[in-house]
């Protein structure tokens, strides 16, 4: 086991080297060049040069690569051209934004899905199934920034249930999931996102779970005299590697890709932060938050393997 | 069609058997077909003997098994006829009374052993939790029993295997952990689903012996299901040949496989690769078992018949049964003397088929009161 732990970390950080490399790659890609921006229009070749030699441009591109490696690595990601703030500071706000409420869904997609999951299989071709089949492509299928807009159109404009953008009052800095008065802000928002996993987590869940019925095994347990509830917990936990994994990637969809719904919701996220990133040209800013979050990728990933593995004993082996 | 439903039975009085199927039928219905599975099988089986069935690929063999367990998919099955085993009529008790009877008064060993596991469980889990369902003791007490069951199928070290997952034994030993599940809760009948046709050849009459020896040993009702002749030589009390969801010969194993009476007994013995000569190419049962979605009239084994005639696609042959009890579903059998023999001869000759007909229909010809 431990074995089998350290070596998948090990693993993990020539990933994560090339995680920083792409994202270092990203501003050398990225069209015009920013010493030139800096200078007046003026200024001579000498300026430029010695401005060039100040920031460290001037060195190769592996060097200029390792220095900023190092400063990554102990958390300084550069400052922001919009507002001249350290990057990592605005990112590591908006990450925790993000994650707090892209886990919630992604919890409630997955249990949702579970349910949902084992129910459509057991009544394989009958209501429930479609009933939940329907409800499985509705959501894998709506956009879900469509789905936001008539959330807030409904609940906030028209039954005024719930308040339609942002974080409140107490805002990003001192907001408390657990004060309804701070919540009832992140409930849109977590239904927008939860319903596409919940959607596809459903179909899979699904399709798990009728395979699995399906196995030779469950006959062997049905055969010993086991009720169909004790069935149905070998069942779920034959399916539990496959459920994980697909929460994991969901939840690293979530974190990664919910610009539309952060945006819509105006909920200030890494989505919302990229969002604005992009639009203002902050290259810096965007390389931190894509940074950032291709990391909490790869973590998830590794975290998903090692739950992995301590469920199935097949694993360990290979 | 004929009158199927077995004549009545003898008037000698026999002693109750322990498990009597009458007339059992199964049926497959889906969207697109129905499938007969199983067409009318009657046996009985007494404590402590062993019931073989033969047969091809898809005659209903495990069907049939899979029935005494109400192992079915319950919308898409239909079963009918009779089921008993002890006291208990199983084709009519309560699904929650089936549960409890399952493993506990019926066990079943299947036939692939590397799938028939949980693979995230360990040994002793499996066969604690299948204790435990039965029995209300203790996790000690049931993983003190479980360690004893795999004691009893021989399995080495069994401290250490308790703790091993399927996967990292071997398809012997795997099979004898399938084994001591079965046995756990001490059935009274055990089904055995061709439990070692997957297996090495070495490995096959050890798990043969083992469950011969258990079998004697907690004088179990056995009924083991398998296409070769050879295992069913080895195991089987009695022997029944089922062909297409009929059984078309039954009897005394000796009877059976030494003196079969139906030509498909007859070729399904004369096919075994042992007997034939190396240089001469193998004789082989020509044409396929018949499609169970829509079986030919008459003899289902008619169509790849060598002794065929005209009389045998008129109806499904009655069961003429013998003073020792064997058994055979054939045109061409008839009594002589009060045995059964085979006349290839009668082909075609209405006055000799009529006789035979009479035969059958006085004789007592339950097909199977054993």
């Amino acid at each position: 086991m431990w074995l089998y732990a350290a070596r998948r970390i090990v693993l993990t950080i020539p990933i994560l080297l090339g995680v920083t490399i792409i994202c270092f790659a990203l501003v050398q890609i990225a069209p015009g060049d920013p010493i030139q921006n800096l200078l007046s229009p003026t200024a001579s070749a000498a300026d430029a040069a010695r401005l060039r030699a100040a920031y460290g441009l001037d060195q190769p591109l592996v060097v200029q690569y390792v220095i900023w490696l190092g400063k990554v690595l102990v958390g300084n990601l550069g400052l922001s051209i919009a507002n001249n703030a350290p990057v990592a500071g605005q990112v590591l706000h908006a990450f925790l934004n993000t994650l707090v409420i892209a886990l919630i869904s992604v919890v409630l997609a997955f249990v949702v899905s579970t349910i949902f999951g084992v129910l459509a299989a057991y009544r394989s071709g009958r209501l429930a199934d479609r009933v939940i089949t329907a409800v499985a492509v509705f959501g894998i299928s709506v956009p879900p920034f469509w789905l936001g807009v008539i959330l807030v159109i409904l609940f906030a404009v028209n039954l005024s249930w719930l308040p339609a953008t942002g974080m409140g009052a107490s805002g990003s800095e001192s907001f408390d999931y657990l004060h309804w008065d701070d919540f009832k802000f992140a409930i849109m928002p977590i239904v927008a996102l939860a319903l596409p996993p919940l959607g596809i987590m459903t179909r899979t869940t699904r399709a798990a779970v009728a395979e699995i019925l399906n196995q030779d095994f469950v006959q062997t347990l049905r055969a010993k005299g086991l009720s169909e509830r004790a069935v149905i917990v070998h069942a779920l936990r034959n399916i539990l590697p496959q459920a994980v994994a697909m929460l994991g990637l969901q939840l690293g969809y979530l974190i990664g890709g919910s610009v539309l719904v952060e945006t819509v919701f105006t909920w200030p996220g890494t989505g919302y932060l990229l969002n604005k990133a992009v639009l203002t040209r902050d290259i810096p800013l965007l390389q931190g938050t894509i940074l950032v979050l291709a990391t909490a990728f790869v973590l998830i990933n590794l975290a998903v393997d090692l739950v992995q593995s301590t469920i199935d004993p097949r694993i360990k082996r290979s | 069609m004929n009158d199927m439903s077995p004549p009545a039975v003898a008037a000698v009085p026999r002693p109750e058997p322990f498990v009597r199927v009458e007339d059992l039928r199964v049926t497959f219905v889906s969207r697109d077909a129905t499938v007969r599975a199983v067409n009318g099988i009657s046996f009985d089986l007494e404590r402590g003997k062993v019931l073989c069935v033969i047969g091809e690929s898809g005659s209903g063999k495990s069907v049939m098994m899979r029935s005494l367990l109400r192992l079915h998919p319950k919308g898409r099955t239909v079963i009918e006829g009779g089921m008993r085993v002890g006291e208990h009529d199983i084709a009519s008790i309560g699904d929650r009374t089936m549960t409890k009877l399952r493993g506990s008064l019926v066990s079943m060993v299947f036939q692939e052993p590397m799938t028939a596991l949980d693979p995230l469980y360990t040994v002793g889990e499996q066969i604690a939790e299948t204790v435990r369902r039965h029995e209300k003791v203790s996790r000690e007490a049931a993983w003190a029993r479980a360690l004893e069951l795999l004691e009893l199928v021989r399995v080495p070290s069994p401290e250490r295997r308790l703790k091993a997952y399927p996967h990292e034994l071997s398809g012997g030993l795997r099979q004898r952990i399938v084994i001591a599940m079965a046995l756990s809760c001490r059935p009274s009948l055990l089904l055995a689903d061709e439990p070692t046709t997957a297996l090495d050849a070495s490995v096959q009459i050890q798990i043969l012996v083992l469950l011969r020896r258990i079998q004697r040993e907690m004088g179990m009702a056995m009924i083991f299901v398998t296409h070769d002749l050879g295992v069913a030589a080895q195991i089987a009390d009695e022997v029944a040949v089922m062909y297409a969801g009929r059984i078309i010969e039954y009897g005394d194993a000796r009877d059976v496989l030494v003196a079969p009476k139906h030509p498909y007994t007859r070729a399904m013995l004369a096919s075994t690769a042992k007997d034939q000569g190396r240089d001469h190419p193998l004789e082989a049962i020509a044409g396929s078992p018949p499609d169970l979605r829509a079986l030919p009239d008459g003899c289902s084994f008619a169509p790849r018949c060598a002794h065929a005639g005209p009389d045998c696609t008129r109806a499904v042959p009655a069961p003429v049964t013998d003073l020792r009890r064997h058994m055979a579903r054939c045109v061409r059998t008839r009594l002589k003397a009060g045995l059964l023999t085979f006349d290839p001869g009668v082909a075609g000759d209405p006055a000799v088929r009529e006789g035979i007909d009479l035969a059958a229909r006085s004789s007592p010809a339950h097909c199977a009161s054993a």
